[in-house]
């Protein structure tokens, strides 16, 4: 199964945009939202016949027992996470701790235990011969890395030639879960110059790991300097550019009602439909 | 404006106008500190092109074993939650990249074999754009965790008024980020998905206790879901910022909006201000 991954180092350029887009154009049969910290996909995934939730958890986090604390200290003199409250008895914070178990450890009283955590729900959403995973994060849980890598698991036996999935802002630990086993890096850029600053940033995490780019500007015509700034950053760098979408108010709209724009006419819709044909034919030589 | 106050401005979604609405309203402010939490793709400094002054590399321990006196019991590696450690024919391997440097292995080695040894996060930088500082860290590429110097930046708070430019999302960076805030700003836009991520980031900073007030930002005049999302759910709507094509075409040169605009200058200093007045009251 190829898998091919949206990308864009800064927010809002429009990932989700072009990823459900490309799931219709492609007729694609398993997709994902990797997105765990702020998933939208589902809202333009359209209705499915079956859905399966199940808890997601976190390492067990540590519980203090005030009964048989003494406030000695020693639990929050070797947590490295800030996560020991100090008080009369101690008290540990769920959300800061990281569930290493070093305070458990130390504790000479043993009043501290891991309890399980639930950091969130993972989904499996399944109509006719298609299937979408994605995930909610609980507030305050912080293993993106992890639920994202479970989102990519629950797709991975499906039988289909292609996956899409759609991937978070950034560079850190969700993308780079995101990014392990892709056939290809999809960046979304837009025309700033955060957006260029941002895709550097993307770009070397991705070759890092052996993930080859390609990459597109959304809104190109908002700041045609700086498009073709990052068109020659891509000539210079040696890295496929795949085309050109036009700013399109339409496509809010499109969204906002719940529409793939793979349905549309509009300026952004063709254009995005070309880009999908040229990413198609660079994915068979990958 | 002498008391202190720190603002963070969150929005959950990408791409809303954090970094846009932050450094206007830091370059607005007199003598105030401007600190971008986005470790990952900082670019507050594009805008406010700060003189740096210093520059100091943020390290974070990770464990090395001296195989000489590794025995291979296997102690440290039962006990790493993280499976940062593995034991193979009698040989320790060690993990750095899932390794969350939490100091447990070195304190339960017996043998004393594993050393903590400083590696590089990132790059804290400190500089001013005229009276105002400007602080930005940025996450080597490859590290997962930006989390440390999100500490790092935020310990420089130094009283006056503060803002904070934050990542997006509503995960671990973004609960370190508003750990020191006193009052956030939310950036929504008016899309649907705009007002899911609204959702999200609203509902942890009601968790964490924290003041907020949403800015509408790319306002058209027709329907605003986070606008609607804002008024069903008892979040104050501080300001509204209209879809404007200059305003994007000076923001995506990486110019100032307040520079070229006395519009914009003001609309910033009375946002300021009507931050300060309601974060007063809260």
């Amino acid at each position: 199964m190829r898998k091919l991954l949206i990308l864009s180092g800064k927010g809002g350029t429009g990932k989700t945009t072009v990823a459900s887009a490309f799931i219709a154009l492609s007729a694609a049969r398993a997709w994902a939202d990797c997105d765990v910290d702020a998933p939208n996909l589902h809202l333009v995934s359209g209705a499915f016949t079956k859905s399966i939730a199940k808890d997601y958890h976190d390492l067990p986090k540590a519980r203090i027992d005030a009964d048989f604390c003494t406030a000695c200290g020693r639990c929050h003199d070797v947590c490295r996470f800030d996560a020991i409250t100090v008080g009369s008895v101690y008290q540990a914070d769920p959300i800061a701790c990281e569930g290493c178990t070093f305070c458990l450890h130390v504790c000479p009283e043993g009043a501290i235990t891991m309890e399980e955590s639930k950091a969130g729900e993972i989904f499996l959403h399944t109509r006719e011969d298609q299937v979408f995973s994605t995930a909610t994060l609980k507030m305050g849980s912080g293993t993106t890395g992890k639920l994202v890598t479970a989102v990519k698991d629950q797709i991975k036996g499906v039988d289909a030639p292609l996956a899409i999935l759609d991937g978070s802002p950034g560079i850190g630990c969700p993308v780079i879960a995101s990014l392990t086993g892709s056939t290809l890096a999809l960046m979304v850029s837009e025309p700033s110059v955060s957006g260029l600053s941002d895709l550097r940033r993307v770009v070397a995490s991705a070759l890092q790991l052996d993930v080859p780019v390609a990459v597109v500007v959304n809104k190109a015509d908002i700041n045609s300097k700086q498009c073709a700034a990052i068109k020659r950053y891509c000539t210079d760098e040696h890295i496929p550019f795949l085309g050109t979408i036009p700013y399109d108010p339409t496509v809010v709209t499109h969204l906002n009602e719940g529409r793939n724009l793979a349905h549309a006419n509009s300026p952004a819709a063709v254009a995005i439909k070309a880009i999908w044909e040229r990413t198609a034919a660079l994915l068979e030589v990958l | 404006m002498a008391e202190n106050l720190t603002i963070a401005v969150l929005s959950g979604k990408g791409g809303t106008g954090k970094t846009m609405v932050s450094v206007n309203l830091a370059a607005v402010a007199t003598g105030a500190t401007y600190i971008d939490c986005d470790v990952e793709e900082p670019n507050g400094h594009l805008f406010l092109k700060p003189k740096v002054f210093e520059e100091e590399t943020i390290t974070i321990g990770k464990p090395e074993v001296d195989q000489r006196r590794c025995d291979g019991c296997k102690i440290c590696s039962d006990a790493c939650a993280f499976k940062a450690l593995a034991v193979v024919n009698k040989k320790l391997l060690i993990f750095p990249e899932i390794c969350h440097s939490c100091g447990l292995c070195y304190h339960l080695c017996p043998q004393g074999a594993l050393i903590e040894v400083e590696q590089s996060l990132g790059v804290l930088s400190k500089g001013y754009r005229d009276d105002l500082l400007v602080l930005s860290a940025e996450l080597k590429i490859g590290e997962p965790s930006g989390v440390p110097l999100i500490k790092a930046l935020i310990n420089n708070i130094k009283g006056g008024i503060t803002i904070i430019d934050g990542p997006p999302g509503s995960g671990c960076l973004v609960h370190e980020t508003i750990a020191r805030a006193d009052f956030c700003l939310l950036v929504a836009e008016p899309t649907r998905f705009g007002e899911q991520n609204l959702a999200l980031v609203h509902q942890l900073v009601s968790l964490m206790g924290k003041p907020a007030a949403v800015l509408l930002n790319k306002t058209t005049g027709g329907a605003n879901a986070s606008e609607e999302y804002a008024k069903a759910n008892g979040l104050s709507i501080i300001a509204t910022l209209p879809w404007d094509g200059q305003l994007a075409r000076t923001t995506s040169s990486g110019d100032l909006a307040i520079d070229g605009s006395e519009h914009y200058r003001q609309y910033f200093s009375h946002l300021l201000a009507q931050i300060v007045e309601e974060a007063r009251r809260a």
